[in-house]
C-alpha cells in the first residue's frame, strides 16, 4: 500500500460553519472564535497542501507504524460464527489510533507557528500520545487530567512526565474527563496566541470534529483497500466503539458511501443503560450543547451534565462527536450500548483465542459485534464478514482487568 | 435597563453591575445577597444560572455554582429569584451558558424570564451565528441580548456581534476566565473604543475588577463596570451568613463609591 495521506474528499460533510444537520457548530466564548477561524484555515489549507500531506504521511509511516495491519482473526472467527477482520490500531506507536490525530494536529501547530500544545485526557491515552508528539516535534506540552483519573491511571501520568509533559490534576466538578476538558478550554482562552488545544476526539467546536476525523480517517481508507485486496469485496459490516467517536469515524468514514456496508457504533453501557450508570450518550442521552457543539449529551432535566460511568476510562464521557449524532439520526450508522460485563467477556475471549490483549474500549467494539452476529447472519442468509476496529491495546488496562477478573496477586478470591 | 444607564450617564458615571449565581449559597440566601447588593448601591444585578460546565468561569464562580447545584437549585428557582430581586426595583439581567436554556426551551424561557421581570440574557457561549432561536424569542418577548466581544474579535466580527446586541454590549477585557485580578486589563480601553466606533449602545466591561479603585479606573472609560468573583468571594470565605452579607455590603458600597469617584 502507498503512504496514507489525507484524501481529496476529506472535509466534505459538514457545512462551512461545521453543522451536521442540526448538530455541531460552535458554542464557544467569543474569545476563541478567532483561534477557531485560524485553525479552520490552517486545516483546510493543509488538506490540499502536498508538502503537509507528504510530511504527515512520512510521520505516520516511519514513526508511528502506519498503515496498521488488517488481521484475519481465525480462531476467534471459528468461535463466534462470523468472519472477523481486525484493524490492528493497537500496533501503532503509543498503542492506539489516537497517534494519527495527534501527529496531524501537532504538525498543524508547527505550521501555525505556535510553540505550545495543551490536551485533556481521561485514561491518559490521548495525553500520552500528545506528550509523545510534543517530544517528537519539540513543542511545550501541558496535559489536563481529572484528579480521579490521575489516581486511576498513575502509570500514564508517569509516562507523560517521562516524555517531558506537565500533567495538571483537575480538581473542579467531577474531577474526570469532562472537567479536564473544561480546564483545557480555560487555558486555551487565556493563552490562545501561543497555544494550540489538541482535542483528543471528534468532539468540540468546529473545525475540531471534521479536522480530527480527517486525520484519523486513514483507518477506514486503509481497511477498505485491505479488505478489497484480501477478499476482492467489502465487508458486510464495520464495527467500532464510540467514546467521543474518533476511532469509529476513522474507520466508518471511507465506508459511508458504500450503502451495503452496515456501520455499527458501540457505546459504553456501564452497568446497563436502564440503571442510569452508563456513558451511552446516543442511546441513553438527549440533544444538547456540551463542550462547544450541539450533540447527544447525558444531562438532567435542567440541562446540567450528568456523570458518565464505564469500566473503560476512554469511553467514560457524557457527550459524543456531532457527526455521530447526525449519522444516527439519518440512520446511516446504528448505535447500541454494551455493558461493562459484556465488554470484559469479549476482552477475555480475544486474549484466549488470539493472544491479543485489547484496550477495554476496543473490547466494547468486539462485544457489540458478538451481539449482532445472529441477526446479521439471518439477514444475509450466510456467515457475515465483520471488520472490527481494534482501536488500542490493553497494556494500560492490565490493572483494571486484573482486578475485574480477580487475578492480581494478593487479590484473588 | 436603559433607564439605569441613562440615569448613570446623567450623573456622569458608570453603572455598577454585580453578579451572583442563583441559588448560592441557597435560594433564599442568594435573594438576600442580591437584595443587600442593591441596598448598598449596586445598580444592576446579574443573576448567573449555575451550570455544571462553566468554561468561561474561574475557580470562584465555579465553586459557587457547584454549591448552588449541590443544593439542588433548578432553572425554575432561578426564575423565582429573578422575580424576587426585580421586585427591589433594580434591573435584573441573566447570564447563562446555553445548554440550560436549550433544555428549558428557548421560547418558553424567554416567555418566563419576561414574566419574571428579567431584562434579558448575557450569553457567554452563544455567538450570533448559533443564536437563531434566541434572536426570534428575544424579539417576541422584548428582551435584551448581550453577546460578548473580545480583544481577539476581528473588526468585521465585532461589528456583526454588536449589531445583534440590544440593551448593552459586554466587552471581555481579558483573554481569560472570570476572577478578580491585581491589575485590570490594558486591552479593555482599546476594546471599548472599538465597540464605540460601531454602536451607540452602552458598553459593560467585565473580568478582573475586585475593588473600588479598579471600579473607578474601569468606570472612566466604560458605561458599565461588571463585578462577579470579588463579590461572590465575600460569601465563600465566610464563617457564617451574617458575616458574609456584611462583607458583601461593604464591598458593594466600596465599588459603588468607586464608580462615583470619577466624573466623565
Ligand atoms: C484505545 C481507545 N479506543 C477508543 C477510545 C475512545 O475514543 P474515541 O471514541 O474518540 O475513539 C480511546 C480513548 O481514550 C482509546 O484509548
Amino acid at each position: 500500500m502507498s503512504a496514507p495521506t489525507l484524501p481529496a474528499n476529506a472535509g466534505s460533510s459538514p457545512d462551512s460553519a461545521g453543522h451536521y444537520g442540526r448538530y455541531g457548530g460552535r458554542f464557544v466564548p467569543e474569545a476563541l472564535v478567532a483561534a477557531l477561524d485560524e485553525l479552520d484555515l490552517a486545516y483546510r489549507t493543509a488538506l490540499t497542501d502536498e508538502s503537509f500531506q507528504a510530511e504527515f504521511g512520512t510521520m505516520l509511516r516511519e514513526y508511528a507504524n502506519i498503515p496498521s495491519l488488517l488481521y484475519r482473526a481465525e480462531r476467534l472467527s471459528a468461535e463466534v460464527g462470523a468472519r472477523i477482520l481486525l484493524k490492528r490500531e493497537d500496533l501503532n506507536h503509543t498503542g492506539a489510533h489516537k497517534i494519527r490525530n495527534v501527529l496531524g494536529q501537532a504538525l498543524l501547530t508547527k505550521r501555525m507557528g505556535k510553540p505550545r500544545v495543551i490536551a485533556e485526557t481521561g485514561a491518559g491515552q490521548h495525553g500520552v500520545a500528545t506528550a509523545t508528539a510534543a517530544a517528537y516535534l519539540d513543542l511545550e506540552c501541558v496535559v489536563y487530567m481529572g484528579e480521579v483519573d490521575t489516581q486511576r491511571q498513575a502509570l500514564n501520568v508517569a509516562r507523560m512526565r517521562m516524555l517531558g509533559a506537565t500533567v495538571v490534576p483537575v480538581t473542579s466538578g467531577s474531577r474526570t474527563l469532562k472537567d479536564a476538558m473544561n480546564e483545557a478550554m480555560r487555558d486555551w482562552v487565556a493563552n490562545v496566541d501561543r497555544t494550540h488545544y489538541i482535542i483528543g476526539s471528534t468532539a468540540g467546536p468546529h473545525p475540531f470534529p471534521a479536522m480530527v476525523r480527517d486525520f484519523v480517517r486513514g483507518i477506514g481508507v486503509e481497511a477498505r483497500q485491505q479488505s478489497l485486496d484480501l477478499d476482492g469485496k467489502l465487508p458486510d459490516a464495520v464495527a467500532a466503539c464510540v467514546g467521543g467517536g474518533s476511532n469509529a469515524l476513522g474507520i466508518f468514514h471511507a465506508f459511508v458511501p458504500d450503502d451495503d456496508v452496515r456501520l455499527y457504533g458501540f457505546e459504553a453501557g456501564g452497568d446497563g443503560v436502564e440503571t442510569g450508570r452508563h456513558a451511552a450518550s446516543i442511546t441513553g442521552g438527549s440533544s444538547g450543547v456540551l463542550h462547544g457543539a450541539r450533540t447527544y449529551v447525558l444531562q438532567d432535566e435542567d440541562g446540567q451534565t450528568r456523570e458518565s460511568h464505564s469500566i473503560s476510562a476512554g469511553l467514560d464521557y457524557p457527550g459524543v462527536g456531532p457527526e455521530h449524532a447526525w449519522l444516527h439520526d439519518i440512520g446511516r450508522a446504528r448505535y447500541a450500548p454494551v455493558t461493562d460485563a459484556e465488554a470484559m467477556s469479549a476482552f477475555q475471549l480475544l486474549c484466549r483465542t488470539e493472544g491479543i490483549i485489547p484496550a477495554i474500549e476496543s473490547a466494547h467494539a468486539l462485544a457489540g459485534t458478538l451481539k449482532i452476529i445472529p441477526a446479521l447472519t439471518a439477514e444475509l442468509g450466510r456467515k457475515p464478514t465483520i471488520l472490527v476496529n481494534l482501536s488500542g491495546r490493553g497494556d494500560k488496562d492490565v490493572h483494571t482487568a486484573g482486578e475485574y477478573f480477580g487475578i492480581l496477586d494478593g487479590e484473588q478470591a | 435597563m436603559a433607564v439605569a444607564f441613562e440615569k448613570a450617564r446623567a450623573e456622569g458615571r458608570a453603572v455598577l453591575i454585580g453578579c451572583m449565581p442563583a441559588g448560592f449559597p441557597t435560594v433564599e440566601g442568594s435573594i438576600a445577597a442580591m437584595t443587600a447588593m442593591v441596598s448598598a448601591g449596586v445598580d444592576v444585578i446579574e443573576v448567573e444560572i449555575p451550570y455544571s460546565d462553566p468554561v468561561m468561569d474561574g475557580p470562584v464562580i465555579q465553586r459557587a455554582s457547584d454549591i448552588a447545584l449541590a443544593g439542588g437549585v433548578r432553572t425554575a428557582d432561578t426564575l423565582r429569584i429573578i422575580e424576587a430581586v426585580a421586585g427591589t426595583g433594580a434591573p435584573v439581567v441573566t447570564m447563562t451558558y446555553w445548554n440550560p436554556i436549550e433544555r428549558y426551551g428557548v421560547d418558553a424561557f424567554a416567555r418566563d424570564l419576561s414574566a419574571a421581570g428579567g431584562t434579558g440574557l448575557i450569553t457567554p457561549d452563544l455567538i450570533p451565528e448559533e443564536a437563531g432561536e434566541w434572536l426570534a424569542a428575544s424579539e417576541a418577548y422584548g428582551l435584551d441580548r448581550t453577546f460578548l466581544v473580545a480583544p481577539s474579535s476581528t473588526d468585521e466580527r465585532l461589528a456583526m456581534t454588536v449589531g445583534h446586541c440590544r440593551g448593552f454590549v459586554y466587552a471581555t477585557a481579558l483573554m481569560g476566565v472570570t476572577g478578580a485580578r491585581e491589575r485590570t486589563s490594558d486591552a479593555a480601553p482599546t476594546l471599548v473604543s472599538r465597540v464605540r466606533a460601531v454602536t451607540g449602545l452602552p458598553v459593560g466591561v467585565g473580568l478582573g475588577v475586585g475593588n473600588g479603585v479598579q471600579a473607578a479606573e474601569v468606570g472612566r472609560y466604560a458605561d458599565g463596570v461588571i463585578v462577579g468573583s470579588a463579590l461572590i468571594r465575600c460569601l465563600l470565605d465566610t464563617p457564617d451568613e451574617a458575616t458574609g452579607l456584611a462583607a458583601l455590603r461593604t464591598l458593594s458600597a466600596e465599588l459603588a463609591e468607586g464608580v462615583r469617584a470619577v466624573q466623565r
